[in-house]
């Protein structure tokens, strides 16, 4: 019998709260650094309770909790968790501890008012993802930029400011049209509930405007294609625990609110506009890498791979096949993981140099071999080696996007070629050749200290379990995954036979 | 006829009725102070507060005992009961913001306090009308009362401007006011709201007659809260007029208009709400887009202030738009939300006034944060509730009156209020920025001699109920149904 907490998941979503209340009050600042990665560290631990108590094979929410929230407008306070979720819970709590790790080592300015912001963070992304109300959702979605907002204004690069308001206003923005949307689904369905909402069906119109809607929210957050400029702005400009959170997690934000929101609640809208997101997905996946490709500095990279690995989680969404969804899933806790590696390693290169020029480095092999040898394991992971993570995951994603389309499934392969590309050309440049700059002496330049290896070492364990025991998350991803697609497929062919009921009894007859 | 056939139940009346008498009390206070035997002046204040906080208290009884009095002139309801406690949380914050204020805009501080309460009680009768009448007697009531208040600083040119500004164009919209109750009265044969709505199932209105009526008081109505095209006031008027009078302004005039808004237009005018439903949309609509777009370019903290309003006017008759239960209680909850985190604002910008000034420019508070890290934190909580982001209660309050706009069949309002939403988010980010990003100047400072301990009570209490009512929602909505009764059912019950 494992251990139980009772509300486990309200404890796991405010703990970093309660935290950030904490780490306002205590005076010195190391008692604010250390508070604030014990608290991000016990949520870790309190989170791997999920793991434990999991009830494997099961479909349907876990540890749900319930309570009105306001009744008027039947909004309530649910929180649950399923296959979907489980992981992007997990990928949070688990990344947090190594942002905050990595802040508490590199940020020197205004300590206490960083933690804090780095804990209410925590909050409204665990928040977003154990939502099981539409309202709850939409609350904590929007209360994610205000931390992220001041993270990137006030401890970001040369252009911070402009890229925090632009970071606020396009994901602000873009999510207004959502408030109307979720109401019309509420005046028609009656509620709230998300995963009610997955089996009550919609009228067509308000499924497409809807769905048109909440993509625009979700295509903003994600990105796809065109709504992308906000993000390479974000990234170079965050601090680099910033950009481990902002890529590793609150990107998935975008996707995850497609695929538990935006494709199960309105499937005909989504079946009627699934080639179009697919598109800009694709159009996404050989842009960012070609842009990727040509980039000088290795943050602006490493941004604009992002915007080619979500194309492949969107793609994955899109085809709303078994494979296809699982392989999202995964592929976006790789994502997470990899990305922030990428963001981490990067990082750890910037505080010695304080430049990230490709062309300012070169022959790192030779003076930093261990950091040398974990960029490359990092930066294989995110091209998809076999063995590694990124493979599992983009792999299950293609097969499922050949069910949907072949040609989309063909380009995309294309960009995994691109990817490998663009990471070895800048591997290469990092660490190959002989060192040109004598600031990348091996007496100029420090290897990795056990503080930082302990950064990197877990989440490079975690690309070998995920890369060779994919079954160990795949079990707990998949059922929830094939039950929702059955919802869906159901209310679908409900739908047809309503608006079809001749075509639907010939095929009865038959 | 005696007092019972003349329906004259006075306990209904309770809440105005202490507002008058504690403002007798405070002019009686006054009084004995001009003899400069006993100084009662600092006790003016307190004694206005006292006032307001037993009155709120009555309020808060009366709630659940619903009664009409004067033949149907008037109704004390749930909705009026939250009316009152909406123009009487305007009143508490304003009268401890005035404390240190005041006393250097106008030494007759008791007059003041007076007014304030006077006013109070004008915008409480407002809320309860149901006679076009009594609407007009309370309309005339708060409005010279405010006249007077915006040109308390008789030596300002600008607070003399406000004033006549505000006392010429108010004549006209009162003109217009009475001039379309005349025309009202003329199509259906009475003043009251019951009546007109019954001449009109009748079908013995004059539908001209009527029409020409109704825009009449739309017109009246829309000057006092501001509606575009009747705004142009605004803007000189809150700048002018004495800080914490503009912040009282800002509230209790929206909730009385508001109010008798709402009860003339879904009382009597119930079965012709598919003609004025368009009217009051399109307004909404006109009068939230220029608001935003006219705030987008004000440097003065004071007029980017007032244009909010105009815009937070449209979204709050966005909700009336829809004549339901659902739109009016979202407009409430909009007015209590609006009320706390305006009233937070309005304080910061007392803050920064210097001496002899009642404005601020907004450049002063670049880089704030690094001198005064919890006034800016303070303003970054009400600016980002009057952006409407979550989870404060400027979000919750939209999403209210929207969900009614929605149900109701207008979602095209709602998108378009949403967009604006996302334009205004832009404005009060921006003055976030410059707390946060921008560089200190030398103009960066707060005033000391504003800084004072009634003050930070305001603005403490401002954002705890900014951040609570947006996280609590159903604790107003609880309140003003079932009283304090129902908060703590409420809270059981939510668990």
């Amino acid at each position: 019998m494992a251990l139980s907490i009772p509300y486990l998941l309200t404890v796991i979503t405010f703990l970093p709260l309660v935290g950030a209340v904490l780490v306002t009050l205590v005076p010195s600042d190391g008692t604010k650094k250390w508070l604030a990665l014990a608290t991000t560290g016990g949520t870790f631990l309190v989170s791997l309770l999920l793991w434990t108590n999991w009830q494997q094979g099961e479909a349907g929410m876990q540890f749900v909790e319930e309570a009105v929230w306001f009744a008027p407008l039947g909004v309530r306070y649910a929180l649950g968790v399923d296959g979907i979720s489980l992981f992007l819970v997990l990928l949070t709590t688990f990344l947090m501890p190594i942002a905050v790790y990595f802040s508490m080592l590199y940020v020197h300015k205004r300590i206490g008012a960083y933690m804090a912001l780095m804990l209410l963070l925590e909050t409204s992304m665990l928040g977003v993802f154990l939502s099981l109300d539409l309202v709850l959702f939409f609350v904590f979605f929007e209360a994610s930029l205000i931390p992220m907002y001041f993270l990137i204004g006030e401890w970001g690069g040369q252009n911070r400011v402009y890229a925090a308001v632009k970071f606020f206003l396009y994901t602000f923005a873009g999510s207004a049209l959502m408030v109307v949307a979720l109401l019309i689904v509420y005046f028609s369905a009656g509620t709230f509930d998300i995963v009610a909402l997955q089996k009550t069906p919609l009228p067509l119109a308000v499924q497409t405007w809807a769905f048109l809607a909440f993509s625009l929210a979700f295509a903003v957050k994600t990105p796809l294609f065109p709504f992308h400029t906000w993000l390479p702005d974000a990234h170079v400009q965050a601090p680099t625990a910033g950009s481990i959170i902002l890529a590793g997690v609150l990107l998935k934000m975008g996707t995850y609110g497609f695929l538990r929101l935006a494709m199960p609640i309105f499937p005909q809208a989504a079946e009627q506009y699934g080639p179009l997101l697919g598109t800009l997905a694709v159009v996404g996946i050989l842009y960012g890498a070609l842009v990727a490709l040509v980039q000088k500095d290795l943050k602006s990279l490493v941004a604009y791979s992002s915007v080619a690995h979500l194309g492949y989680v969107m793609l994955g969404v899109v085809s709303m096949n078994a494979q296809g969804v699982s392989g999202a899933v995964l592929q976006m806790v790789n994502h997470g993981l990899s990305t922030g590696a990428l963001f981490l390693m990067v990082g750890l290169l910037y505080e010695r140099r304080h430049t990230r020029l490709l062309s300012e480095f070169g022959g790192l092999w030779a003076s930093v071999p261990v950091y040398t040898g974990l960029f490359l394991v990092v930066a294989m992971s995110s091209a998809g080696l076999p063995g590694l993570n990124g493979f599992v995951g983009e792999f299950t994603i293609m097969l499922g996007a050949y069910s949907y389309s072949p040609v989309f499934a063909v380009l995309a392969a294309a960009g995994v070629i691109l990817a490998a590309w663009y990471l070895l050309t800048a591997f290469r440049k990092l660490a190959q050749g002989p060192i040109t700059n004598p600031a990348n002496d091996k007496a100029n330049l420090k290897d990795l200290n056990a503080g930082e290896l302990a950064m990197v070492l877990p989440l490079v364990l975690l690309f070998f379990v995920i890369g060779l025991f994919p079954n160990l998350f795949f079990d707990k991803i998949n059922p929830s995954v094939e039950a929702m697609l059955a919802t869906r497929s159901a209310l679908i062919q409900q739908a047809t036979a309503e608006q079809m009921p001749a075509l639907a009894e010939t095929v009865e007859e038959q | 006829m005696n007092s019972a056939a003349l329906n004259l139940d006075l306990t209904a009346l309770l809440p105005a009725l202490g507002m008058v008498v504690a403002a007798a009390a405070v002019l009686l206070l006054d009084l004995v102070n001009r003899g400069g035997r006993a100084p009662t002046r600092p006790w003016l204040s307190w004694g206005a507060l006292a006032g307001v906080l037993v009155t709120a208290a009555l309020s808060i009884w009366l709630i659940g005992q619903p009664a009409a009095s004067f033949q149907g002139m008037a109704v004390h309801d749930e909705r009026a009961q939250a009316l009152n406690l909406v123009v009487l949380t305007g009143a508490a914050l304003t009268i401890l913001l005035s404390v240190r204020y005041i006393p250097n805009v106008n030494s007759q501080t008791g007059e003041y306090y007076g007014l304030i309460l006077l006013v109070s009680a004008g915008m409480m009768v407002m809320g309860s009308a149901t006679d076009l009448m009594v609407v007009f007697l309370a309309l005339e009531i708060f409005s010279l009362g405010l006249y007077i208040l915006a040109g308390l600083r008789r030596n300002d040119r600008r607070s003399s401007e406000a004033a006549m500004k505000y006392f010429l164009l108010g004549a006209f919209a009162s003109a217009f006011f009475v001039y379309g109750a005349a025309f009202v009265y003329g199509a259906t044969g009475s003043t009251r709201f019951d009546l007109i709505g019954d001449a009109l199932l009748a079908g013995r209105a004059d539908p001209l007659l009527l029409s020409a009526g109704a825009a009449l008081l739309i017109a009246g109505f829309g000057f006092k809260v501001s509606l575009v095209p009747f705004h142009m006031w605004t803007p000189d008027v809150y700048q002018g007029a004495p800080t914490p009078v503009t912040a009282f302004m800002s509230i209790g005039t929206k909730a009385a208009a508001f109010a008798a808004f709402y009860r003339f237009f879904t009382g009597a005018l119930a079965t012709e709400q598919a003609s004025w439903g368009m009217a009051l949309a399109i307004l909404a609509a006109l009068t939230m887009t220029l608001g935003n777009l006219a705030a987008l370019r004000q440097s003065s903290l004071k007029r980017l202030l007032a244009y909010s309003s105009i815009a937070h006017a449209g979204y709050i008759l966005v909700g009336l738009t829809t004549a339901a239960a659902p739109g009016i209680d979202g407009a409430l909850y909009y007015l209590i939300a609006y009320a706390f985190m305006n009233m937070g604002a309005f304080a910061v910008v007392i803050l920064l006034e210097r001496q002899g000034e009642m404005d601020a420019l907004g450049s002063r508070l670049n880089g704030i944060a690094r001198r005064q890290p919890m006034l800016a934190l303070l303003a970054t909580i009400f600016l980002f509730s009057l952006a409407g982001v979550p989870p404060f209660a400027g979000f919750f309050a939209k999403f209210y009156v929207f969900a009614a706009a929605v149900q109701g069949g207008w979602s095209w309002l709602a998108a378009i209020a949403m967009l604006n939403s996302a334009i205004g988010a832009w404005y009060y980010l921006r003055i976030v920025v410059n707390m946060y990003f921008a560089e200190p100047t030398a103009e960066t400072r707060i005033e000391a001699q504003q800084l004072s301990v009634p003050l930070t009570v305001t603005l403490s209490l401002a954002a705890v109920f900014t951040v609570a009512l947006g996280v609590l929602p159903w604790v107003w909505t609880e309140l003003v149904q079932s009283g304090l009764v129902g908060v703590f059912v409420g809270g059981l019950a939510a668990r």
